[in-house]
């Protein structure tokens, strides 16, 4: 069987790797990008089966990289999860209008991550 | 802490909530009371056992027993449970109860009301099909400060974010300030209030449908098989108990047996064999 795999888009360095070490923990091969336009150059090699994407980032956002990522060919299948500060009911419906699967508010642990990789049926529950 | 402070205070916490502490628990009984010592103007454990065995203090004794036996919850707690809760039993009780119009719903260590607003939510999910019916949703909890809580139905953001999927945060709650409060609607399909599953029930059955769960895990066996017949006495014979993960009734009561085929959910042994078959199947 295949890998899984994340894309995790952030534009903190260490954001990135407190994230990739809970993904990679869960089995899942990481890519990272730091902004929204290297993260479409990474979807147009390879679409993710997950994207943990931040809002707020330089060259280009989260929510015009969901735009963009849900525009391309193959776009519909990753699962979005926004990952961001942003934690206002109107920012949370409107990424989750853009096309975003779930909806984490930063800060986040391994237990959140986790649980909403369950709610959408990406790992086993407990697992 | 010193042993004989330590089996004080287990003793205490025993006889109040039936919660069993062994010694293991040392570090568990240290954390929680700490703060609860603070609140009293008490130097530190020693003191606070000192001030248990001289001045035998209600308020304290109460304090000590609701910090040792506040446990973790969150919504959808395992997922699964509330799954078959939605798939499986409300099914067989919209079928069963078609006559009747009513379910009465009893979330028995409710602490802080995740487990009594899931099913909840649950409900107000299906609520076309439960036109006309009457509802019934009882949260208890042996501390009055969780009922409180729970009542009030505000949450932080780790709570609301552990088990709750967006779509109902975005549905059933309400954002104040740093808070989160689930909705009027919500909170009015659910009743809180203090009760120590110990002592007297005071005729809060008959329920239909059972959570406890996580619970028996902190009693004794003597006293987990003599809280598995009470419930089994407030059951009809299609009536369904849910169970924590770690928790059984082997060996505890003849009352109840699993249902075929659905980890964590018992039903008394006098229900029919094929009372549950046709809708599990289906």
């Amino acid at each position: 069987m295949a890998g899984k795999s994340c894309l995790i888009v952030e534009d903190s360095r260490v954001v990135r790797k407190v994230a990739r070490t809970i993904m990679t923990g869960f089995q899942y091969e990481c890519r990272e990008a730091e902004n929204g336009q290297l993260a479409v150059e990474e979807c147009e090699k390879a679409m993710p089966d997950v994207v943990l994407l931040d809002w707020n980032m330089p060259v280009m956002n989260g929510l015009d990289f969901l735009h963009k990522l849900r525009s391309m060919p193959g776009g519909d299948a990753p699962k979005v999860i926004f990952c961001t500060t942003e934690n206002e009911m109107s920012r949370i419906q409107e990424g989750m209008g853009a096309g975003a699967d779930e909806y984490i508010m930063k800060p986040f642990d391994g237990d959140i991550i986790r649980s909403k990789l369950e709610m959408l049926g990406l790992i086993e529950e407990g697992g | 802490m010193k042993e004989e402070d330590f089996d004080l205070l287990a003793h205490l916490v025993k006889q109040r909530s039936g919660l069993v502490l062994t010694r293991d628990k040392a570090y568990l009984l240290e954390s929680r009371l700490i703060p609860v010592a603070r609140k009293f103007d008490l130097k530190d454990l020693d003191d606070l056992a000192r001030a248990v065995r001289d001045k035998r203090d209600e308020k304290l004794a109460t304090a000590i027993t609701e910090a040792m036996t506040t446990n973790e919850t969150f919504f959808f707690r395992d997922q699964k449970p509330f799954d078959q809760f939605r798939k499986i039993i409300l099914p067989h009780m919209l079928k069963a109860r078609a006559a009747r119009k009513s379910l009465r719903v009893w979330s028995a260590a409710a602490s802080t009301g995740q487990e009594a607003y899931s099913l909840a939510m649950i409900l107000a999910e299906e609520a076309a099909k439960l036109q006309g019916w009457k509802v019934d949703i009882i949260g208890t909890d042996l501390s009055a400060e969780v009922i409180e809580k729970a009542k009030e139905g505000f949450y932080n953001q780790f709570e609301v974010q552990r088990g709750l999927p967006v779509t109902m945060l975005m549905k059933y709650f309400r954002q104040e300030g740093e808070k989160w409060q689930i909705s009027e609607k919500i909170r009015s399909m659910v009743q809180y209030r203090a009760m120590n599953l110990l002592a007297d029930w005071g005729g809060i059955g008959p329920f239909d449908v059972v959570f406890c769960r996580n619970v028996l895990i902190y009693f004794d066996p003597p006293t987990k098989s003599r809280m598995l017949e009470r419930i089994a006495g407030l059951m009809p014979p299609d009536g369904v108990l849910f169970l924590g993960g770690a928790e059984a009734v082997l060996g505890l009561t003849s009352r109840f047996k699993n249902m075929e085929g659905e980890k964590g959910i018992y039903i008394p042994a006098s229900c029919p064999a094929d009372a549950w078959k046709a809708t599990a199947a289906a």
